[in-house]
């Protein structure tokens, strides 16, 4: 693991037993001695702390006016940015100019500037991207700095609010920037699990304390990225490189409700994005396969490969996340199918180990959701 | 009780063979939520794919240590494959297989190679 980067938790993740895995070009615990089972099963009980810091963040300062860098930001994303108050946040897609996926993204409106969280695997082209179409508009200030930390879970607010009060008053997708001892936080009430929780950017120097704080109290645990992956699995939450990519459009990808109606066809600031021929044209009259949730019938997991078939034979898709969802404790997947097959109820066919399996189509999330609305 | 590369554990009773995998094999998979189990009758080589095995992780496959037919397979995996992490010595057995001769277990290690081979 010589050529991989270390998060600056590394010695408190060896401290409490991580198991360390390579992931997107850092060293990340992929579980704890708890095991992914009862690390999934702790955040939808109580409250789970996830080192993500290997995400990127970049914080876009206007050159000129927030509404000049937030219509520049709509030239990237078929998304509503101007609509974004001020301590609100939104999830984001840059798309490509074949109308694919370039990478998913929350971005936050934070008054005077834009905080921008990408995916690991992507921030480097991520910034790449940003710097190529923004940099006549924006400061680009990618955030080295700082580490991210979620803390996920039906107690993550009570358990947060003993260090930050303040985060009572937060609803779902709010914003806000906090001075706290651990120096100035800067908090989302958002995450990746389905669950209520918070994601918090906190001074690199900080978050070793910031952490063992929050882990010092009752009902946090540290969770790895295993029961990460489970847990937004369960939610019906895709993960950029698996359920979508530059080859699956946002329509296609089920993702159309982060398209709003500003930017569809008759908005106020409709199209003038990349791919806009493609993305209008799959809103208006439908994709030809679509992103669906799969239930398979049995107790055996399908993963990510695995080619899904109508009952006549025909090809029709394939799988490109799933396992064992430790909250249904069934397996669950996600893939992409022929469009004529994805409403849910309908039975279709996988095939794992040349033998073809009941699938039945389902509605996503697998698990209800639980946000603060 | 013998011990193959693949991490799987041999025991010889009676006249049969019964294999499972090791507690090392268990640990290392995590959580086991699925077990596949070959069936009662069949003839198998030494090697093949014969049973597979899912942690909420990754899925591995079983290998039939050596040659022989399966006898009996533990359908209570199928039911409970949490089995394998609580007792992957005992109650977690796989399969149970006849040879022609007992003496094919002794290519395998012992219980100090074992431990020497996982380090």
């Amino acid at each position: 693991m010589t050529d991989l980067l270390r998060l600056p938790l590394h010695g408190l993740h060896l401290e409490l037993g991580g198991k360390m895995v390579p992931f997107a070009g850092y060293e990340m615990p992929v579980q704890y001695p708890a095991g992914v089972m009862a690390e999934h099963l702790h955040v939808r009980a109580a409250a789970g702390l996830f080192d993500v810091s290997h995400m990127g963040q970049v914080v876009l300062r206007p050159k000129g006016s927030m509404e000049s860098l937030g219509l520049a930001l709509e030239r990237l994303m078929p998304v509503d940015v101007l609509g974004v108050a001020p301590g609100r946040q939104r999830y984001g897609i840059f798309t490509s100019e074949t109308g694919g996926i370039l990478d998913d993204l929350m971005f936050a409106n934070r008054g005077t500037d834009y905080l921008l969280v990408v995916n690991a695997a992507r921030k480097t082209h991520d910034f790449a991207h940003l710097t190529r179409h923004l940099a006549d508009e924006a400061e680009i200030d990618i955030q080295t700095g700082r580490a991210l930390l979620a803390l996920q879970g039906p107690e993550a607010e009570s358990v947060l609010a003993v260090l930050v009060p303040d985060v009572t008053a937060m609803q779902f997708m709010d914003v806000a920037s906090v001075p706290t001892v651990f120096g100035e936080l800067w908090i989302s009430r958002s995450g990746y699990t389905g669950e209520d929780g918070f994601e918090i950017s906190v001074p690199e120097a900080a978050v070793p304390d910031f952490a063992r704080a929050l882990l010092a109290l009752d009902g946090v645990a540290p969770i790895g990225l295993g029961a990460r992956d489970s847990l937004r699995l369960e939610a019906g939450l895709c993960l950029y490189g698996h359920d979508i990519d530059e080859t699956t459009s946002p329509v296609e990808a089920g993702l159309g409700w982060a398209i709003q109606k500003a930017r569809r066809a008759g908005g106020a600031r409709a199209g003038g994005f990349p791919g806009e021929t493609r993305i209008l044209a799959e809103l208006a009259d439908g994709p030809s396969r679509k992103r669906v949730g799969l239930r398979p019938e049995g107790r055996a997991p399908m993963r990510e490969g695995v080619a899904l078939f109508a009952t006549d034979g025909t090809p029709i898709g394939a799988i490109t996340s799933g396992g064992f969802a430790p909250s249904v404790q069934a397996p669950v997947a996600m893939g992409y199918v022929a469009s004529a097959f994805a409403a849910p109820g309908t039975g279709i066919e996988a095939e794992l180990r040349g033998r073809k399996l009941p699938v039945v189509v389902a509605a996503t999330p697998f698990h209800p959701t639980h946000y603060k609305r | 009780m013998k011990f193959t590369k693949e991490h799987e554990w041999l025991r010889v009773e009676g006249d049969l063979i019964v294999v499972g995998i090791t507690e090392h094999a268990a640990e290392a998979l995590g959580d086991v939520v699925f077990v596949e189990l070959p069936e009662a009758g069949i003839q198998v080589a030494a090697g093949d794919e014969i049973s597979v095995i899912e942690s909420v992780k990754a899925a591995s496959d079983i290998l039939a240590p050596v040659e022989g037919e399966i006898v009996e397979v533990n359908e209570a995996l199928s039911d409970n494959p949490g089995l394998v992490n609580e007792d992957p010595l005992g109650g977690a057995w796989f399969f149970k297989l006849k040879v022609d001769d007992l003496s094919v277990v002794d290519q395998f290690m012992d219980e100090d190679e074992y431990k020497d081979f996982i380090g």
